[in-house]
């Protein structure tokens, strides 16, 4: 038996280590891709960099035709869908993430209403924009009327509507997580003091974990400017920019995700092509910056 | 001396920097009992992982020194190969959660890939759960998973487990601070029958247990081996100061 | 002078109202959306529905039997790539969580986890459609497991984190090799918990366009050809919802409706895989 057991035990050397270099290199797969990734977005997008400079950040015109790029009109959309939709989304996802976490963190409602937030994170965007299609642009276009715009219905407003609706949960579950981690000898140190609830979260919970419900912002704002499907069916789709903040936010426009999604299968020449990537290389570097932050701020937060 | 099974020759044991174990040089005959005790931290469970190379396991531990296992030195033998001819039972009762009580037993044949006929297996299952005084409580639900089993039976499942493996040495860490008294008492129990067949060393942290229950006390102080003497002559009349003072006491 | 506490409680409970109006309002939009597709969708689906092609529009009777197949493929296609590498990493981080190997993949995880998902179209196809010569489920395929990898690696890291040590210690003192130790002990002990992050993978995946754009792109007929571009729910749905015709509008309900219904049971079935870990715990 011994001899048997040592040619065993022989053998199985040679494989623990095989198996230890194969979970290295699988790690090392992952840090492949990522490189890969932005290298290919570089090299993809270096002829319109190499040709149009730092300039095509703040050009204002967008004409393939005459091979005229410039993103500003991308920029400004998906900086007015994304903010749009993060003051929209605040006060809903802090207010789940107080009910959540400090008035009703157990019980059926509770658990209900939890699972309500995460099947909204769950629906696929593209139903939100099917939907958005046929219901929310109909309704959009009757407030149009009302305030005098042209009543086009889809524009950087409704698609800033669904975003933020979208965007609830990411906020949300993190604030919920975040406000029960708050000590309870602090609030309860405060409720002995005679602070009213509001008043415990309003000087206890809050300082406490703002930190944390401001990277909760964060991840919520990286999901939002990557978000493509509902806001490319929403957005209405044109470059041009509006000449009026009115007309700027109700009336059509494009982010540097949707028109990515719109114009790559048209994309006919090298320098369309490569201006295109070149927006989905700033659109990777800003998020990609973003989410860093941000969990590097929850892990920070929750370590302590 | 023919009668030795395990022998420490200026063994030393490290996490990083810090030296843990210090010098050891100890000599343990075949079917002794010996026990292992000493203050939290003075390095006693660390000296017994050496044994079956269980320490270098964790990232940064290191150690000098041999240990001779019937005359060989563990640390130019195939690790596996230590790890499988030594038994060790632990502080917490660790049976496998998704193995049945028989799967348990044949553990170390099992996970190893090594076929083995059901009559071979029955066989080492019976013999193994009854030197661990389980198996009339056991037979029935062999293949029943372990979890409904006390903490005393876990364990002596455990002892099981380690016995099917043949060692001739068998490594005690604490085995008995997770258990209540009487489950206590029927595993120090367990030592006197097992003795016959093994040699078996026990670290405690219990200095009445290893009254008890052992032939040779080892007492380890700040990674010293301290004293290493008959039990019963080192708890009448301990030739160390340090030792005199932890079996007063004085410290625990 | 400190307020009296009348108006301070009066405060306090306006507050929790203002709190439980905000926080259940967002059921509304929910219940809107849900019940919509549902009752759009749910008169489009019938056997026929979803055993033939879509047909030109003005004629009667498609279906959505090329997405179903589609999609189905691909996500296998998918998985049997994710899976395995994403185990075998979400291994390794769990157990050497303090190298610098473990901190730069972990890292790229989660910057995996946040790259929009047009960027993963874009780059695949530069990386397969390209090369291959044309759009293909393959291409549609590994666009999918890179979205696939973060959530199933983070969830066996965080599943195998919660073993406790001592089931290693005992399987590794009975003489048995590292790589059995975890193929045969962890993995299996955490089974519950890695194979609830897959289907959370799987849920997330099934919905998605952007990626699929330039991939797999779309095929109006019911194909098993891998090297050739291929249909799925999520895409059907984009091509249908933006037509002009009503009758393929009838058509996205449906393919909607279909694919809220898995999405749904996905997540309902990582849910009870979640808890049944959590209790065996």
């Amino acid at each position: 038996m011994e001899n048997k057991r040592l040619e065993l035990s022989n053998d199985q050397l040679k494989w623990e280590t095989i198996f230890k270099w194969f979970l290295i290199a699988m790690s090392i797969l992952l840090l492949l891709i990522v490189l890969g990734v932005l290298i290919t977005l570089i090299v993809e997008s270096m002829p319109s960099i190499k040709s149009l400079g730092i300039s095509y950040l703040w050009g204002k015109v967008w004409d393939p035709v005459q091979n005229i790029y410039g993103a500003y009109p991308f920029l400004i959309g998906t900086l007015l869908t994304s903010f749009i939709a993060l003051i929209i989304s605040i006060p809903f996802s802090y207010a789940i993430a107080i009910y959540l976490g400090e008035y009703n963190p157990k019980g059926w409602l509770s658990d209900t209403l939890k699972n309500a937030v995460e099947l909204i994170a769950a629906v696929p965007s593209i139903i939100y924009g099917f939907w958005g299609i046929f219901v929310l642009v109909p309704l959009v276009r009757t407030l149009e009327m009302k305030i005098g715009v042209i009543p086009l219905g889809a524009g950087v407003f409704t698609a800033s509507l669904v975003l933020a609706v979208m965007i609830i949960p990411y906020g949300a579950s993190l604030g919920i997580t975040l406000i029960r981690m708050v000590p309870s000898p602090l609030k309860e140190g405060a409720y002995a003091l005679g602070a009213t609830r509001f008043e415990v979260i309003r000087s206890v919970i809050m300082p406490y974990t703002r930190t944390g419900l401001f990277a909760g912002v964060l991840l919520s704002l990286g999901r939002a400017l990557g978000e493509t499907m509902a806001v490319t069916m929403l957005i209405g789709n044109t470059s041009a920019i509006a000449n009026t903040f009115k007309n700027l936010v109700f009336g059509p426009g494009n982010t540097m995700a949707s028109v990515i999604a719109n114009e790559f299968a048209e994309a006919d020449h090298t320098m369309y092509l490569s201006a295109l990537i070149e927006l989905g290389l700033a659109l990777f570097l800003v998020t990609v910056v973003i989410n860093l932050i941000g969990k590097r701020i929850i892990t920070r937060f929750t370590n302590n | 001396m023919e009668n030795t099974i395990v022998k420490a020759e200026n063994y030393n044991s490290y996490f990083g920097d810090n030296h843990v174990v210090k010098d050891v040089n100890i000599s343990i005959n075949k079917n002794e009992v010996i026990a292992v005790m000493g203050p939290s931290g003075c390095g006693k469970t660390t000296f017994l992982r050496g044994i079956n190379r269980m320490h270098e396991l964790i990232p940064g531990a290191t150690s000098k020194g041999k240990i001779l296992l019937d005359g060989e030195n563990v640390y130019d033998m195939n690790a596996i190969y230590v790890r499988a001819k030594i038994g060790m039972v632990f502080q917490r009762p660790n049976p496998f959660p998704n193995l049945s009580i028989y799967e348990n037993v044949v553990a170390g044949y099992l996970l190893n890939g090594i076929k083995l006929s059901k009559a071979d297996k029955d066989v080492i299952v019976e013999k193994s759960l009854t030197s661990a005084a389980l198996w009339k409580e056991v037979k029935d639900s062999l293949h029943k998973k372990g979890t409904f089993l006390s903490g005393g039976q876990q364990q002596r499942l455990c002892i099981a487990r380690a016995i099917a493996m043949q060692p001739e040495l068998i490594l005690f860490d604490e085995p008995t601070s997770a258990l209540d008294p009487i489950s206590t008492s029927s595993v120090e129990a367990l030592f006197h029958e097992l003795k016959a067949n093994y040699t078996l060393i026990i670290v405690t942290h219990n200095m009445q247990q290893a009254a008890r229950v052992s032939d040779r006390t080892a007492f380890f102080y700040m990674g010293e081996l301290v004293e290493f003497d008959d039990t019963k002559q080192m708890f009448t009349a301990p030739r160390d100061q340090r030792t005199q003072n932890y079996i007063t006491g004085r410290f625990s | 002078m400190e307020p009296k506490l009348g108006i301070r409680n009066a405060k306090s409970i306006a507050f929790k109202g203002v709190i439980i109006f905000f926080a259940f309002l967002i059921t509304v939009p929910l219940i809107i959306v849900l019940l919509y597709i549902i009752k759009q969708g749910i008169t489009q689906v019938n056997w026929h529905f979803l055993t033939h092609v879509p047909v030109p529009t003005g004629e009667k009777g498609g279906g959505i039997a090329n997405a179903l197949l589609g999609s189905f493929i691909m996500v296998m296609m998918a998985s049997v790539v994710a899976v395995p590498v994403g185990i075998l990493a979400g291994i390794y981080l769990s157990e050497n969580p303090n190298t610098k190997l473990a901190y730069y993949s972990g890292l790229c995880v989660d910057v995996l986890q946040g790259v929009p998902s047009i960027v993963v179209g874009i780059v695949v196809y530069f990386w397969v459609v390209k090369p291959l010569g044309g759009f293909s489920a393959i291409a549609g395929s590994i666009a999918l497991a890179i979205m696939m990898l973060p959530i199933i690696i983070r969830s066996t890291e965080q599943t195998l984190k919660l073993l406790p040590d001592s089931l290693k210690e005992a399987a590794l003192s009975l003489g048995v090799p590292y790589h059995r130790v975890i193929i045969k002990v962890i993995v299996p002990c955490g089974f519950a918990g890695i194979l609830s992050g897959i289907t959370l993978s799987i849920a997330r995946i099934i919905g998605e366009t952007a990626p699929l754009l330039f991939t797999a792109l779309g095929n109006n007929f019911l194909t098993m050809k891998i090297t050739g571009p291929m249909e799925s729910l999520p895409h059907v749905i984009f091509t249908y919802a933006t037509s002009p015709y009503d009758d393929w509008h009838d058509l996205a309900w449906g393919a909607s409706f279909i694919l809220l219904m898995f999405v749904l049971v996905l997540n309902i079935v990582t849910k009870l895989l979640t808890r049944k870990w959590k209790i065996q715990l």
